[in-house]
């Protein structure tokens, strides 16, 4: 069998570290978190996702890096052998998951009756995960081409009302597995000729699902793809499901419920952010301060240089759909730079990189200053190192930075490795996940224009800034819920919200969510902040929602942001402003936010805690240095 | 061919385990009914488990015939080089 979860240390202490659960008090899900970040096959995960749920019982852990999800899985035969790697896969990424198994065969009956179980848990996401023989029921090998063309239009349509079902019932998520190709071919290598054809009908459901998951906004668990990977046999028991009507085998359970977890992580915008890359031995073999830009081994001519080439292109192409690149070593700068300016096989360029750090401080302080520089959270970054001091004194120091194995510590392997850990897993694109290494470049040019102005007024003229605002649409959706649910410093009342959630809001005519985009003379700087207001009985706008990336600080944003608030909350009738200000363990920035905008604050409470309010009948918007204008509706 | 001592020292592992119980013992006799939570899907951990350990493949007359313990070390036996 392939080495399961292979890019998480092997941990020789695992029975007694489980034990010590049921001591730990509020540190059990701490140290169960860590636990789930060894390498566990099936038994170790079902016996850790036990001891959890006894110790957990009923509470909710603390600082959860997203909101609980009730994961409701449905399908037509035996899932529950799932559910343990579903839930520990979320306790991998400090998520607290719940998960429903419909009765046996009933997940149609059950979403459609509201009396159900099923409508009893409220998924907040739902996975369908029919098996490939419920899916080619009616199919055989006699049957002509047009009636297998009408059979995969009617599974299809059946799918899509049960996406239906889901979304009108529980405007929730949802998550499609697609099939497992678990048929014996019975032409052979030319299958495709046979309209009757099992594994062929699977292919090309799948392809219908991929295409109508795009149009319907459904996400997909890509088990053909983890096949391709692994091997039928990995995934699937021909035995097994004679027995126990078990699709998956449940050997490989761990790996599933991994891929399930991190489609929610994706969702909930809760997916590593940048890839902290280590230098010598690392993009290139050897160590550059002691063998020169002639020493190192990078580049064709030998399997090592080539395999540090794969190393960069695959880093390269993560940064050219959005992961940010940074560089954490132990050397002299200019050492760690020539080959970035000088060595003919590097891929990566200086300009590649959105925070360089080469220095000899220890990596942990390291790693901690390229998420302060980059405004990003620690538990954001995945930290690729070949030496292992390193990597275990980031484990044990910085628990939160993803740590990868790899075998060998082969570089030719590193980009499988990286792959296989989902660490960036995405959902789609969005513009700024294009441009984002590109954002940072340009930060750097505002550093040094600022550093030349003298004056903070010169400054911000020369910038030419112009504001482009709209409303919440299906277009930024993506992104309105990525910032929701990542942005800690800037961020009044630290709300987080989902898809659905978000969706909700646009629907609501007595609430708005606007977004704002910053544009200037260096360049775009994407969505930079995100307003929710809604309307109370009393002609008092709450504002729910006040969050602004820290990139834009200092730049009058919040002013015009106010100026934007005012003037909706004024065409919704309301006759004054309510701002909260929520205190939390980051946002300390924002404490007298309102104040500064001339807010009167009405009620401090003792957890720091307040409120400030704003008559909107004395309130003439601030004079700025940005121009602003309404985007397109999409 | 395995000898009966290892068997044992191997599957004793396996169901410590599965059962998360340090301290069960395992005789030939052993069977489902004397150990609480021994259902159906405990019984295909063992069995992936030893299947894996050992590198053998039971085949489903063979996991049909399993009554207790000893008939599981006893087709180990036989299949475990």
């Amino acid at each position: 069998m392939m080495r399961q979860l292979r890019w998480l240390p092997i941990d020789d202490n695992f029975r007694p570290r489980l034990k010590a659960l049921s001591e730990a008090g509020d540190d059990m899900w701490s140290q169960a978190m860590a636990l789930a970040n060894t390498q566990l096959d099936f038994i170790r995960t079902n016996a850790l996702d036990a001891a959890v749920r006894t110790h957990l019982a009923d509470t909710v852990p603390a600082k959860l890096a997203a909101k609980p999800v009730r994961l409701a899985v449905l399908g037509s035969s035996t899932l529950a052998h799932l559910h343990a790697g579903i839930r520990v896969g979320g306790l991998r990424r400090n998520m607290l998951v719940a998960t429903y198994e419909n009765d046996y065969g009933q997940y149609l009956q059950e979403l459609m009756d509201t009396g159900s179980a099923l409508h009893a848990f409220a998924p907040t996401a739902v996975l369908f995960a029919f098996d490939a023989r419920h899916l080619t029921q009616g199919l055989h090998a006699g049957l002509q081409a047009a009636d297998v063309d009408r059979l995969l239009d009617e599974v299809v349509a059946r799918i899509e009302s049960c996406w239906s079902l889901a979304r009108t019932h529980f405007g929730c998520r949802v998550i499609q597995q697609l099939a497992l190709d678990v048929f014996p071919p019975l032409l052979g290598g030319n299958e495709h000729r046979l309209p009757g054809s099992r594994a062929r009908f699977i292919a090309r459901l799948n392809e219908r699902l991929r295409s109508l998951a795009d149009t319907y906004g459904a996400d997909l668990l890509a088990l053909d793809e983890a096949v391709r990977a692994d091997g039928l046999s990995t995934w699937h028991d021909d035995a097994l499901w004679c027995r126990s009507k078990q699709e998956v085998a449940p050997a490989i359970a761990p790996t599933y419920g991994d891929l399930v977890a991190r489609l929610l992580a994706a969702g909930a915008g809760r997916s590593y952010k940048c890839l902290v890359l280590d230098l010598d031995n690392t993009l290139w073999g050897g160590v550059i301060g002691d063998d020169g830009l002639n020493g190192i081994v990078l580049g064709q001519g030998s399997a090592l240089g080539e395999g540090f080439v794969a190393v960069q292109e695959y880093a390269k192409d993560l940064a050219r759909r959005g992961v940010i690149l940074a560089v954490c070593s132990k050397n002299d700068e200019a050492n760690a730079l020539e080959p970035f300016d000088r060595h003919p096989d590097m891929v990566l360029k200086r300009s590649d990189i959105a925070c360089f750090r080469a220095n000899w401080d220890d990596k942990v302080a390291n790693i901690r200053a390229i998420a302060a520089d980059l405004n990003i959270g620690i538990d954001s970054l995945v930290f690729l190192d070949d030496n292992p001091f390193e990597r275990n004194l980031v484990r044990e120091r910085l628990p939160m930075v993803a740590v990868p194995e790899v075998p060998d510590d082969d570089p030719a392997l590193v980009p499988r490795v990286l792959a296989d850990a989902g660490y960036f897993e995405s959902l789609g694109l969005t513009d700024e996940d294009r441009q984002r290494t590109l954002q940072y470049q340009e930060n750097r040019a505002r550093a040094a224009l600022q550093a030349s102005a003298t004056d903070l007024e010169g400054y911000l003229r020369s910038l030419e800034m112009r504001l482009i605002w709209n409303r919440f649409d299906a277009v930024s959706q993506q992104r309105v819920v990525q910032l929701i649910n990542k942005t800690n410093q800037f961020n009044l009342t630290t709300r987080r919200y989902t898809d659905a959630d978000v969706a909700a809001i646009m629907a609501d005519p007595r609430a708005f969510g606007m977004h704002m985009r910053l544009l200037d003379r260096f360049g775009d700087n994407g969505i930079i902040a995100i307003v929710i207001g809604r309307l109370g009985e009393d002609g008092a706008l709450a504002i729910d929602t006040w969050l602004m990336s820290c990139r834009v600080l200092g730049r009058q944003v919040e002013a015009v942001t106010l100026n934007l608030v005012a003037a909706q909350a004024k065409a919704l009738g309301a006759t004054r402003l309510v701002g909260d200000y929520i205190p939390t363990a980051k946002n300390g920035m924002v404490r007298d936010h309102y104040k500064k905008l001339g807010f009167d604050v009405v009620c401090e409470a003792e957890d720091g805690s307040s409120r400030a309010v704003l008559d909107l009948a004395y309130f003439a918007p601030e004079e700025t240095f940005i121009h602003v204008t309404e985007g397109e509706t999409a | 061919m395995k000898d009966e001592v290892t068997i044992y020292a191997d599957l004793t592992e396996i169901f410590r385990e599965v059962f998360g119980n340090d301290e069960m013992v395992l005789t030939p006799a052993l069977n489902a009914k004397d150990v609480a939570g021994w259902d159906s899907f405990k019984q295909i951990e063992i069995i992936v488990s030893a299947e894996e350990k050992f590198g053998i493949k039971l085949n489903t007359k063979e996991i049909d015939s399993l009554k207790c313990v000893g008939d599981l070390a006893a087709v180990i036996g036989r299949k475990a080089a």
